[in-house]
């Protein structure tokens, strides 16, 4: 095993610099009364340090790019390098956000193109490609919502219904759009309560919000319905785009009759996840919406294109950013789209659907338990460890941590929550079905040595740079920042 | 078929391990009605050949003008390494640290940053970062609100300093939970808020004041003064700092008498492209007392079953996987990948290459004001010290002098007419340690010519 990465403050030694980074040294100076009297506690090491200690760190981690990585609801699929280097392409790379639009021509026809083609996936009349992540898109469709409701004079519409399966982020964002949120269950096939939801629709209901295949990993089959029923209840449907891609060019949500949809375009448009982000959650609406819709938006008039403010659309919720979005996650989904082309696009939904279906058929072959079994997976699929953890004393957890030895980075582990011991496993198109057979056989591997040494399992990882981490100790014993004094 | 490595020799295998005869079989739950069987509008694929020909095509025609814009978003020499670093396949195909095991890198990096965060902001914790500087100051308002327990008005004082696309998004955002922004009124003389103007809130219920520093104007606030005013009324302070200037300025942690409660801003200036607007990285640091109210992700240090130092996501239990409606925010993802970013630029620059930046800002600035405030009809609208940018006033419309700069290959400032029609025909410029004095002297022949151009005209 490696030794351990010291800190970068670790290697700080006095005097140090990465000195041909430094500019001139200049003798302006801001008033005594207003200046720094201690000099920020920044490292200080040399270029080489630097590169060395990040490169080394990066050797630490799990990525698409060294391990299959089939972390359910995330979509870890290839990202391709053409996206990054045409993103980065100096004319894009150096222009400022403000600069007029004379000298931006060439990224708002991307962008254009961009809104455009979202618009004829999802099925919706408009796009603004501002909100900065999912859970931002989230925030501008509830704001939408609201905004229409109180429009009409209806200011009783202060619910948002969702079901018990949903990403945290949809009952958060709810919140933070000062909706309250009513929860509805999922039966045990995995499709919505209706008697639930029936209950649950009432005048004060301003919304549903539905991922759609659901975070179980099955389609919602009276998707229909229930747009009907909270139609006629007066409520607006939500469509979290999570799951787009398995479903992308086969089924549009405008089609099912949701009025407002985000797009993780760092999901299903193969932007980098970067280690946390940046996303992007490009939001369509439907015709009631349109005036709401998040600014700017890039526009055409004849040749040109601009961007629209405020000053356009003076019924919009408004401004997001201090500018106009994650543009250089825009171009990047703009390149990947251009390259897989409309065919492309249907491609994924099938081949990401093929591959889960086929692994779900490889795991349940080899005896594990389907939380749904009977129903067809979409991109992803649950395995519920619930005997395993009963027979063998193994949780999801332990398997979790045993698949890193392994070389697979694990699955979503303990969501959605109403399933017990469960493994959300998400494929994605771009694995081949050697990498699926492999994963399969590791799974399987590790409940072979449970039933054997099930304490090899429950102490793993045993080959990362470290062992099972202390949570609770991380909690408690707060260390969030270096601090010169403690090293 | 692009990224998708099947053959049919594959498909047909695994169509017969699952049991279907086609692949549109696997999509049968959908009710046959929905389904679409092509995408109009949606044009044809390219190979990676011809959309990199077509992007290049479209990204040469953007140009590479001088730029003298600032207000909000910097140019700043980008270090080599950083991004070479970054689009690293470890880096930058990774995703949130959820196995921290896998992601030691990850997590080692988000400590690292939130060290040097807190440390140039002066206060005790830092977030992993947040999306960009504006949202950061909408979620530091709704988090002064939580934390500040006695407050019930949720009023927060708002400088109209304060840049205004900023103001305009924290009312966006916080406008579901009832917050109430209340504009404070500028020195139209000095370009900074007075502490005068506060006189009428005094003893009046205020949840938090906001100051930004440098304000939007690139002017000096009495940092000291507003911070005072806000402790001795029961109200928490928020600072929205430029990164850069805390190289050389008094920190948030250091402000008045026991400094602000929370600091925010964007980090774009650490190593983080123009990109037209984004994606950069907001920032967030507060005082320990409120870290259990702080949204967004935090990485701990902790020690594995061995003892041995590790790194791991904490306090999770504010965040909406966990608490699901009564989180402290919606975020989820950040901007993980531009937090890497801006941790290589502070590592490479350390406090004597930023304090080098940071005093290039001011020389250039002051080199720029210098250069256009000679030229006839051009005039600074503050005196008072400065960072780097400044107002300007000229003898016309603003608009137009731009485009016509614009068409010179000059972006030369933002136009303030609009948000600051009180300031006349004001634009607001800004030079970093990326423009030379020839390229100020550029500028200001350029204007020059235009402004004596159209006189004659």
């Amino acid at each position: 095993m490696r030794k351990p990465e010291p800190l970068i403050f670790e290697l700080s030694r006095p005097g140090r610099g990465a000195t041909a980074q430094y500019p001139a040294q200049e003798d302006a100076e801001v008033p005594a009364e207003f200046r720094r009297r201690q000099p920020p506690p920044l490292p200080e090491v040399s270029e080489l340090q630097a590169v060395r200690h990040y490169t080394r760190l990066s050797q630490l981690n799990f990525g698409i790019d060294t391990h299959f990585y089939p972390l359910g609801s995330c979509t870890m699929k290839y990202n391709p390098r053409a996206c990054n280097s045409l993103a980065m392409l100096p004319g894009f790379l150096g222009r400022h956000p403000l600069a007029p639009s004379a000298t931006g021509q060439g990224v708002m026809a991307c962008l254009f193109e961009l809104q455009e083609m979202l618009k004829h996936v999802t099925g919706m009349a408009g796009v603004s490609l501002t909100p900065m992540a999912g859970a931002q898109g989230e925030f501008a469709g509830v704001a939408m919502i609201r905004a229409y409701h109180l429009a009409r004079g209806d200011q009783a519409r202060t619910e948002i219904i969702v079901p018990d399966a949903a990403h945290g982020t949809n009952p958060a964002t709810a919140t933070m759009c000062g909706m309250k949120v009513r929860e509805i269950p999922t039966l045990p096939d995995g499709d919505v309560d209706l008697a639930a939801l029936d209950a649950a629709l009432s005048p004060s209901t301003a919304g549903i919000m539905l991922t759609n295949p659901s975070t179980l990993g099955v389609f919602e089959r009276r998707i229909v319905e229930i747009a009907r029923k909270v139609h006629a209840a007066g409520g607006l449907l939500y469509y979290d785009g999570a799951n787009l891609n398995a479903i992308l060019g086969k089924v549009r949500p405008g089609d099912m009759g949701f009025d407002v949809i985000h797009m993780n375009l760092h999901k299903t448009f193969s932007t980098p996840h970067g280690g946390g982000g940046p996303g992007s959650g490009a939001v369509g609406v439907g015709q009631r919406l349109l005036p709401y819709l998040p600014v700017p938006v890039v526009a055409r008039d004849g040749e040109r294109y601009r961007w629209l403010d405020e000053r356009d659309r003076p019924d919009s919720i408004g401004r997001l950013s201090g500018f106009m979005g994650n543009t250089g996650v825009l171009l990047r989904a703009w390149v990947y789209m251009r390259i897989l082309g409309a065919a492309g696009m249907r491609r994924v939904a099938e081949y990401s659907t093929l591959n889960a279906n086929y692994l779900l058929a490889r795991l349940a072959e080899l005896g594990f338990t389907p939380a749904y079994p009977g129903r067809r997976a979409s991109h992803e699929f649950i395995v519920t460890l619930k005997r395993e953890a009963r027979e063998l004393g193994v949780t999801a957890m332990d398997f979790a941590k045993r698949l890193l030895d392994h070389g697979y980075h694990a699955p979503t582990t303990y969501f959605p929550l109403l399933v017990p011991e469960c493994l959300l496993i998400e494929p994605t198109e771009s694995e081949t079905r050697e990498e699926l057979d492999g994963f399969a056989e590791a799974l399987a591997a590790i409940r072979r040595e449970a039933a054997s040494d099930a304490a090899a399992v429950k102490s793993a990882p045993h080959t990362m740079p470290v062992r099972r981490l202390d949570d609770v100790r991380a909690a408690r014993q707060l260390d969030v920042a270096w601090k010169p004094a403690a090293a | 078929m692009p990224y998708i490595p099947h053959t049919p020799e594959d498909v047909r295998a695994m169509l017969e391990r699952i049991g279907a005869g086609a692949i549109d079989d696997l999509f049968d739950e959908i009710p046959p009605a929905l389904r679409v069987d092509a995408l109009p509008g949606v044009p044809d694929a390219l190979g990676e050949m011809e959309v990199a020909r077509l992007t290049a095509e479209r990204a040469a025609a953007d140009g590479n003008p001088l730029n003298f814009i600032g207000a909000g978003a910097y140019e700043h020499h980008i270090p080599a390494p950083v991004w070479a670093l970054v689009t690293r396949g470890e880096i930058y195909s990774a995703y949130t640290p959820y196995q921290a095991e896998a992601s030691q890198g990850t997590l080692q990096t988000m400590y690292e940053y939130q060290s040097m965060i807190a440390g140039l902001t002066a206060m005790d914790v830092s977030n992993a970062s947040l999306y960009d500087g504006a949202s950061a100051l909408a979620e530091a308002c709704l988090m002064a609100v939580r934390a500040h327990r006695r407050s019930k008005s949720a009023r927060i004082l708002m400088p109209t300093t304060v840049n205004p696309a900023w103001r305009q998004v924290t009312r966006v955002i916080t406008h579901g939970q009832g917050l109430v922004i209340e504009e404070l009124p500028y020195c139209t003389e000095e370009g900074r808020t007075i502490p005068e103007a506060l006189a009428r809130h005094a003893g009046s219920d205020v949840t938090a004041l906001v100051i930004q520093q440098p304000n939007f104007f690139g002017q000096l606030e009495d940092v000291d003064a507003l911070t005072r005013w806000a402790r001795a009324n029961g109200a928490l302070v928020i600072a929205a700092v430029n990164p850069v200037a805390l190289a050389v300025l008094q920190p948030p942690g250091a402000w008045g008498d026991g400094g602000a409660d929370i600091a925010c801003g964007d980090a774009q200036p650490f190593g983080v492209p123009l990109s037209s607007g984004g994606p950069y990285v907001g920032f967030m640091a507060c005082r320990m007392e409120h870290v259990r109210q702080m949204p967004g992700r935090i990485a701990g240090r902790t020690v594995d079953a061995e003892g041995k130092r590790g790194f791991t996501l904490t306090l999770q239990a504010r965040e909406q996987h966990i608490r699901r409606a009564k989180a402290t925010s919606n975020i989820c993802t950040n901007q993980g990948l531009l937090m890497s970013a801006a941790t290589i630029y502070l590592a490479l620059l350390g406090p004597a290459g930023l304090e080098r930046v940071a005093r290039a800002c001011l020389a250039r600035t002051r080199d720029l004001v210098d250069a256009l405030g000679k030229l006839p009809g051009v005039r600074a609208a503050f005196e008072g010290p400065r960072f780097h940018e400044a107002v300007l006033t000229l003898d016309r419309p603003v608009a137009p002098v731009l485009e016509a700069l614009a068409r010179e290959g000059i972006v030369g400032g933002f136009d303030l007419s609009r948000d600051y029609p009180e300031l006349g025909h004001a634009l607001l410029a800004c030079a970093t340690e990326t423009r030379t004095r020839a390229d100020i002297e550029t500028y200001a022949r350029a204007l020059g010519r235009e402004l004596s151009r159209a006189a004659a005209a």
